[in-house]
């Protein structure tokens, strides 16, 4: 590729080089947060001061650890039960979806597959502020026709957190689960109904297991994309905050140790949810 | 005739779940959201909320700022994400293409507050890099360097370098090597080959990492507002401060309705100007 021997060697050692500062660039900041948690200095800084675990679990007076932090611990709580609800929700919705653009046709598809990639262009601000207000009058009518308190749960909650997220999850549990179903040979299927099994039971026992790498893979996708939000959750979040939401009212005040901690944490746990989607779902995507 | 009425019902219980979804979470808040901004407070037709935002001179700056540091943070990211997809399809490969890859997912799975509490880590005055300055004698006293707009221009990269990194590197993946050694044999230099072969090659890919980068960009909230504190002046804090803080839903959604329609308009653009249809490039 290159004209002369040396200027190959230098053009290979740039090349070196760039791709050095490029991992320096995207790992640094996540080695340096990582060396910071154990570190025995309470400023979040350096000079290095010594190994401790206080800032994972402690709970005396001026140190309070990760696990031992209640309002912490109860987002978490929060955050996990959206997730989990957001996935089974997305999930469920991705399938249908699946089967439906992949099988059936209908009046408008083109145009409802198109509207349905909406959200994936759509700033999450704006999709976070058009269900708060939309959820708001529909509240609001609630509480007129039925009496005071009928719409609460239309309020900022869990309950309207939980569909935020779902109005751009959903679709990328659709476009993942759709890629897989369109490579089914449905042949299949009908042989397993000319041997005797039942529509449902075909659909069952063969595609459904046909599609259970895209499934666990959306699942988790959906999972970490729930787990982390923050630019629609902040609209829709009521007094119980999720992980992000609290992360974000105390960074807003500045830095603490524990936050090294919980950033540790979150890195493992979710790189290797991470990893395993992207195992399951990289075949479809490349 | 079962039959077919079981399938047509059938149709229509895989139809209602999705219909249900686009509509009521997607749709109507949309339309809903149009409504309010076009109304005042007593429910009145007025045109006054987008007047607010055409004659305020501070709206109108926030805005340009937004829309100047979202353009500078994509092809900021574009010219450090092209070599870098460049290099690891086209001359290394194999192993050192799969750290990368894996260097730049790994930083998106942590979440973009984490990615930004890291870079409040090491700018703010008594931070990483203020404490090396110091020890290496280069400063005698603490620097800050949280709340610059370049601050907010690191934070922003880092947060959409997996965007734009992407699609280049699955678009030079289908350029095949032989057409690149072609065009040197035809007597082409690096920089040649590159403007004719390789660049016009990886165009979709460069156009749909751009697109959905500038997007994130100009969406952004987390990393403008904890990089840039009270300086950031990024057109999605008003948007908030006019829902949550003042109760202003109307003026709120003005703003919301300007962001959309300026994104979407700027998309639609930029794929007219340079000739890509967009069902191609996604």
């Amino acid at each position: 590729m290159f004209a002369t021997d040396k200027s190959r060697k230098i053009s290979l050692l740039l090349g070196y080089g760039y791709i050095f500062l490029i991992l320096l660039y995207t790992l640094g900041p996540l080695v340096i947060v990582t060396i910071l948690a154990f570190n025995n200095n309470p400023s979040a800084s350096f000079p290095w001061q010594g190994f401790t675990l206080d800032w994972f679990k402690s709970s005396t007076p001026d140190r309070v650890g990760f696990f031992d932090d209640q309002r912490m611990m109860a987002a978490v709580g929060t955050s996990l039960k959206v997730a989990v609800a957001v996935t089974v929700i997305s999930v469920l919705l991705g399938i249908n979806n699946a089967f439906l653009f992949v099988r059936e046709q209908f009046f408008g598809k083109g145009a409802f597959y198109m509207l349905m990639l909406g959200p994936l262009v759509i700033p999450g601000v704006v999709l976070g502020t058009s269900i708060l207000a939309f959820s708001y009058s529909i509240a609001n009518a609630l509480d007129a026709w039925l009496g005071k308190g009928a719409g609460t749960f239309l309020r900022p909650g869990f309950v309207l957190v939980v569909l935020g997220q779902v109005s751009f999850i959903a679709t990328t549990t659709t476009m993942v689960i759709t890629a897989r179903l369109k490579k089914f040979d449905i042949a299949l299927e009908e042989a397993a109904m000319d041997l005797g099994a039942g529509k449902l039971s075909a659909v069952m026992q063969i595609t459904l297991r046909f599609l259970s790498p895209a499934i666990v893979g959306a699942a988790i996708i959906a999972f970490l994309f729930s787990f982390e939000n923050f630019n629609t959750t902040y609209f829709l979040s009521g007094p119980n905050p999720t992980v992000p939401i609290l992360l974000y009212s105390r960074l807003r005040f500045g830095i603490s140790p524990e936050i090294n901690a919980i950033s540790v944490v979150l890195m493992i746990s979710t790189g290797i949810l991470g990893l395993i989607g992207f195992a399951l779902t990289g075949e479809e995507q490349a | 005739m079962a039959t077919q009425l079981s399938r047509k019902l059938g149709k229509w219980l895989l139809l209602m779940p999705m219909l249900l979804w686009i509509g009521f979470l997607f749709v109507l808040p949309h339309i809903k959201l149009f409504i309010l901004s076009f109304m005042n407070r007593e429910g009145q037709f007025t045109l006054a909320n987008y007047a607010n935002f055409f004659t305020t001179p501070l709206y109108r700056a926030v805005f340009l700022h937004t829309v100047k540091y979202s353009i500078l943070a994509t092809l900021i990211t574009l010219a450090l994400s092209f070599p870098a997809a460049f290099l690891i399809t086209k001359v290394f490969g194999g192993k050192i293409k799969a750290i990368v890859m894996l260097a730049i997912v790994l930083p998106y799975w942590v979440s973009e507050l984490i990615q930004v509490f890291t870079w409040m880590v090491l700018f703010r005055e008594t931070g990483i890099i203020s404490y090396m300055l110091q020890t290496l004698g280069l400063t005698h006293q603490r620097v800050e360097l949280l709340y610059h707009n370049w601050t907010v221009l690191v934070g922003l990269v880092y947060t959409s370098l997996l965007f734009m990194t992407i699609p280049i590197v699955n678009s030079l993946e289908t350029l095949d090597d032989s057409l690149i050694e072609a065009a040197y044999d035809l007597g082409g230099n690096f920089w040649s080959t590159m403007r004719e072969i390789i660049i016009p090659h990886a165009a979709p890919g460069i156009m749909v990492g751009s697109i959905m980068v500038f997007m994130l960009n100009l969406g952004n909230y987390v990393t403008v507002t904890l990089l840039g504190g009270k300086n950031s002046m990024w057109f999605t804090e008003n948007i908030y401060d006019q829902f949550i803080i003042r109760f202003n839903q109307h003026q709120g959604s003005a703003f919301s309705v300007v962001l959309l329609t300026f994104s979407v308009l700027f998309v639609w653009g930029l794929l007219k100007l340079t000739k890509q249809d967009i069902s191609e490039a996604m």
